[in-house]
């Protein structure tokens, strides 16, 4: 691959007026041009610096499950847009209209019910391209229905958490969705389901303090980062700079509250192997 | 050490002036409980954290008869933000659980604003622990700007404790009750009101963010709080409205800060009705507490749509 790598960024810079964008690749970490198709087939795993960048939802399922043949989308009930009526400097239902127009999909996940060879294993991905990935009603309504099907056809539960937090323009709403989805995912551990969450970047906030954090195995992708509060306000509060690993998946793996850092190739692999041991 | 006393002395200078220019001149003195006052939304998020407001061990020592302390996570440490014991409510053995701001530099460094770290939430999943093996219910109060955010907190775990509280208030096999007696500050708040009844005092605010971080973040300024505070439907009767909460407590005329004890009796009068009716209920069927709380989250907003 390396012939292919040296030249590839020279090739943008002569021609970038007239490739189209979607032709290529910038990593965010190495910022080398890669392919566009390549970063695909390579599951969005830079082929030069091994980052992983964030994946949408549909893609996520598409290779967790090998193939788009592989599992059958589900759709939970859906819900009232916009509970509070609000607005900041646009309305929230425009900015819905406007994320939906952007990424094709009526809020930030998508579920999938298929075969990790041979075994069940209903899925969530969230997609932090719709409004950061916030966790609002229709996020909490996707958890609960994932854990429905996960106790209804006692399958284990995937959930892999990309999320900024709680969707501030459903107010308390959002806040309620870390009882709801806390709830249901311990009722999925009750009926002796394993529910296995996988922290992909970012996972912060109202989602890293629910549901994320409470799996019956833990994963996380490598250099993902993970955390509770977010780093500029850590940084006002104790007005000190922050230690260079700070938040990330391996510093979570230091401290004790992941199971196993496991990079994107592997996670169907891995957690096959829980399910096996488990069942 | 020295200088972050003074930064937080100014802070504070500067937010009690700016209350008493908004609401202290229209709310004379009075023990007027069941006032209707017409209180603009910031205003109310200034009486909500009016240094004065009775605080959680200001509760802890009037309404029980007797509390005993409990102290420590059983791992290394004793957080001051969040305190707990067992208490005696008239006839009634409870387990009582507090956030605690303090009211002056001294105790506000001790209980770190009421902004507690892993360790605090840690002692309050202990607790609840204790109260389940003892078969008493849990009182929490809930008065905080948020879980604490630093280094040492995200070491330790702070979204998974958090979590964890959630995750062992909702499995607690006795009655729990949480009163949001100030500020209700998100995932710090939340992870100890998932109870079967919540109740909010009539000026408190419970919200998934301070008014001044959603502007700061929606709007690219702090400026707009009080836009946002209006914005966000972070007031009791909000709440109450939207079916969050179970009822709403009222306040003296002008704020609790204007009668300290008349607020206290009146919180106390709707603990013991609530906490009565609990324990009847876990009485006369143990099993149907932990479940009537489960599904009353799991339904929580979704039932009625606005
Ligand atoms: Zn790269």
């Amino acid at each position: 691959m390396n012939w292919l790598t040296s030249w590839i960024p020279k090739i943008r810079s002569e021609r970038s007026e007239s490739v189209p964008d979607d032709l290529w690749h910038k990593c965010n970490k190495c910022e080398e041009m890669i392919f566009r198709s390549h970063m695909v087939d390579n599951m969005w795993v830079c082929t030069i610096c091994d980052h992983h960048e964030r994946m949408r939802a549909h893609h996520r399922l598409v290779s967790f499950f090998g193939s788009e043949s592989n599992f059958k989308t589900e759709i939970p009930p859906r819900l009232q847009d916009d509970p509070i009526n609000f607005s900041d400097t646009v309305s929230y239902k425009s900015r819905l209209k406007k994320a939906r127009a952007k990424c094709d999909m009526d809020d930030c996940f998508e579920i999938g019910v298929g075969k990790l060879e041979g075994n069940s294993v209903v899925a969530l991905a969230m997609d932090f391209a719709f409004i950061g990935g916030s966790m609002g009603r229709a996020l909490g309504n996707a958890i609960v229905h994932a854990a429905e099907i996960s106790i209804r056809n006692k399958i284990p539960l995937v959930l892999f958490s990309s999320s900024g937090g709680a969707r501030m323009q459903e107010g308390i709403f959002s806040l309620m969705q870390m009882a709801r989805t806390t709830i249901a995912v311990k009722k999925v551990k009750d009926a002796g389901i394993p529910y296995i969450s996988v922290l992909c970047d970012p996972t912060t906030g109202g989602v890293q303090a629910s549901f994320a954090m409470l799996g019956t195995v833990t994963l996380a992708e490598p250099g993902a980062l993970v955390g509770f509060a977010g780093k500029r306000v850590i940084q006002q509060t104790i007005g000190e700079e922050l230690p260079k690993d700070f938040q990330s998946s391996e510093f979570q793996f230091k401290n004790g509250f992941v199971d196993k850092i496991v990079h994107r190739s592997k996670i169907a692999l891995e957690i096959n192997r829980i399910i096996n041991i488990l069942k | 050490m020295f200088d972050l006393i003074k930064k937080f002395k100014k802070l504070f200078d500067n937010s009690s002036r700016d209350f008493a220019k908004s609401t202290c001149s229209n709310s004379p003195m009075s023990n007027n409980i069941n006032s209707e006052d017409n209180l603009t939304v910031w205003e109310k998020v200034q009486i909500a954290r009016h240094p004065n407001r009775p605080h959680g061990l200001d509760y802890i020592n009037y309404i029980f008869s007797d509390f005993f302390e409990l102290c420590g996570d059983r791992f290394n440490e004793n957080d001051n933000a969040i305190i707990g014991g067992i208490a005696k409510l008239e006839n009634q053995s409870i387990m009582v659980i507090v956030h605690e701001k303090g009211h002056d530099i001294e105790t506000r460094i001790k209980h770190n604003f009421g902004m507690a770290n892993p360790h605090g939430y840690k002692k309050a999943c202990r607790l609840m622990e204790i109260a389940s093996e003892l078969k008493i219910p849990v009182l929490t109060l809930i008065d905080t700007s948020g879980a604490y955010p630093g280094i040492i907190s995200e070491e330790r775990g702070q979204g998974y404790v958090l979590a964890k509280c959630l995750e062992l208030s909702s499995d607690l096999n006795v009655p729990n009750i949480s009163v949001i007696i100030g500020e209700g500050g998100s995932g710090g708040a939340i992870s100890l009101a998932l109870s079967n009844v919540v109740l909010m005092l009539e000026n408190s605010i419970y919200a998934i963010i301070s008014p001044e971080g959603c502007s700061a973040i929606l709007w690219k300024d702090q400026k707009y709080k009080e836009k946002a505070a209006e914005a966000q439907k972070l007031t009791a009767q909000d709440l109450y409205k939207y079916g969050m909460i179970d009822d709403i407590i009222p306040e003296p005329k002008g704020g609790a800060h204007q009668s300290k004890t008349a607020t206290m009796d009146q919180v106390k009068k709707y603990i013991m009705h609530h906490v009565n009716k609990l324990i009847k209920e876990f009485k006369e069927n143990p099993e149907s507490i932990k479940r009537k709380r489960a599904v009353k989250f799991l339904n929580m907003g979704n039932a009625t749509d606005a």
